[in-house]
């Protein structure tokens, strides 16, 4: 294969890996990076320096189209951004300190969760049970439109999402994966956040978190023109076009069968990691 | 103060997109520019971690590539403005909360800026 097929190549999987990233809510860099070390043997390092840029375009490039539902909560997501972005340093601290073989594994475990993530009945904790003084004094709350004219929310267990968040940041900087999943959990489980507020805040940090590990990335040397290129352009492709088949499409049954896609990939890279393949 | 936090929220929003769009658009150009010049032979192997060449991993370096019209080099330079745009954007936010006189969460993006800033040192 010379040059220019390769990258062909490495565009048309990057378009559906964003595809699949959208409808599945999970983000492109979960499924780009299985997919260029598992089917193209690309080194680990490669792979999640080249993601970690397509997440970031993601993320920025749908920011707007979500902007408009009106469900984002600018504060909250700065606030928590605090811990998200130290955490991503970590990661990335960390990514060249750990064997390619431990980042695969936690990979895979990562892709296995965020596939039970996206098959979780969505719901949010009702009852406002123990809204700190912590939530009110940094004033983590808003309101969204609900049926009957704005529904009120606050932030409950703060301290609790922001180490979560850490985690998410850390698992970002790590994996070089937007970690959407564990960011949603950690407003929409932890803090009691609505889940739409939860899942496009979530969206809003994701960019910023990313910006955190990859200026790490890019001084490394992770970040190779030459891959990430096709794999940038073909992500954000994918994930625009899947965002608007979202509209349109049966998520559920799509969601079930991309969820056992995931989970195939997950114990693919955990397999290869043991064996020493990757 | 909820309506201008609207405001605030879609102004950042069109941001990011034409921050993103601008450098797709740069990455493309020099996409196009590293096909073109690419070698008949085999494709570059990306199997093994060799660290990519020193000068495509600093701002300076990359700067000097776009000059001398080096095809990596101008993908790594819309790659940048791809990081960059996200930083960007809590500095928007941030004047965003200044105007509203919100000073708690001025601090709050001077943090995260701060943060941001420290990562990006790497790179210098």
């Amino acid at each position: 294969m010379n040059t220019a097929e390769f990258s062909g190549v490495i565009f048309v999987s990057s378009v559906l890996a964003g595809l699949l990233g959208a409808l599945t809510g999970l983000g492109g860099g979960v499924v780009i990076v299985p997919l260029l070390t598992l089917l193209f043997h690309v080194d680990i390092r490669y792979a999640i320096g080249a993601s970690l840029v397509s997440v970031i375009a993601t993320s920025s490039g749908a920011a707007a189209a979500y902007v408009r539902e009106g469900y984002s909560n600018i504060r909250i997501g700065m606030f928590l951004e605090i811990a998200t972005t130290l955490g991503a340093i970590f990661g990335a601290y960390l990514t060249a300190r750990v064997s390619t073989h431990a980042i695969g594994i936690v990979f895979g475990l990562v892709l296995l969760y965020s596939a039970a993530a996206s098959l979780k009945k969505k719901h949010t904790l009702s009852g406002t049970s123990r809204t700190g003084m912590l939530a009110e004094r940094l004033r983590l709350k808003g309101s969204f439109p609900g049926m009957d004219g704005p529904e009120e929310y606050v932030a409950q267990r703060v301290p609790a999402g922001f180490g979560l968040m850490f985690t998410a940041g850390t698992l970002s900087g790590l994996l070089g994966i937007g970690s959407g999943a564990v960011k949603v959990l950690a407003m929409d489980q932890a803090m009691g956040l609505p889940f739409k507020v939860s899942t496009t805040t979530s969206n809003f940090m994701i960019g910023v978190t990313a910006a955190a590990s990859a200026g790490i990335y890019l001084s490394r040397g992770y970040i190779s023109p030459g891959l990430a290129m096709p794999v940038m352009l073909g992500v954000l492709a994918g994930s625009l076009t899947g965002a608007k088949l979202l509209v349109h499409a049966n998520v559920r049954t799509l969601r079930m069968v991309f969820a056992l896609v995931i989970v195939a990939l997950g114990i693919e890279m955990i397999v290869n990691s043991i064996t020493g393949r990757l | 103060m909820q309506l201008t936090d609207e405001r605030l929220e879609i102004a950042i929003g069109r941001m990011l997109q034409t921050g993103v769009l601008l450098a797709a658009a740069v990455v493309l150009i020099g996409g196009v520019m590293y096909l073109l010049h690419a070698p008949a032979g085999p494709r570059p192997d990306y199997s093994h971690f060799h660290s990519v060449a020193e000068s495509l991993r600093t701002p300076g370096g990359i700067w000097h590539g776009v000059l001398h019209g080096d095809a990596e080099s101008m993908i790594q330079f819309g790659l940048l403005l791809l990081i960059a745009t996200p930083v960007f954007r809590v500095v928007v936010a941030g004047v965003g909360f200044a105007v509203e006189r919100d000073q708690l969460y001025v601090w709050v993006s001077v943090a995260v800026f701060a943060v941001l800033l420290y990562s990006l040192w790497h790179i210098g």
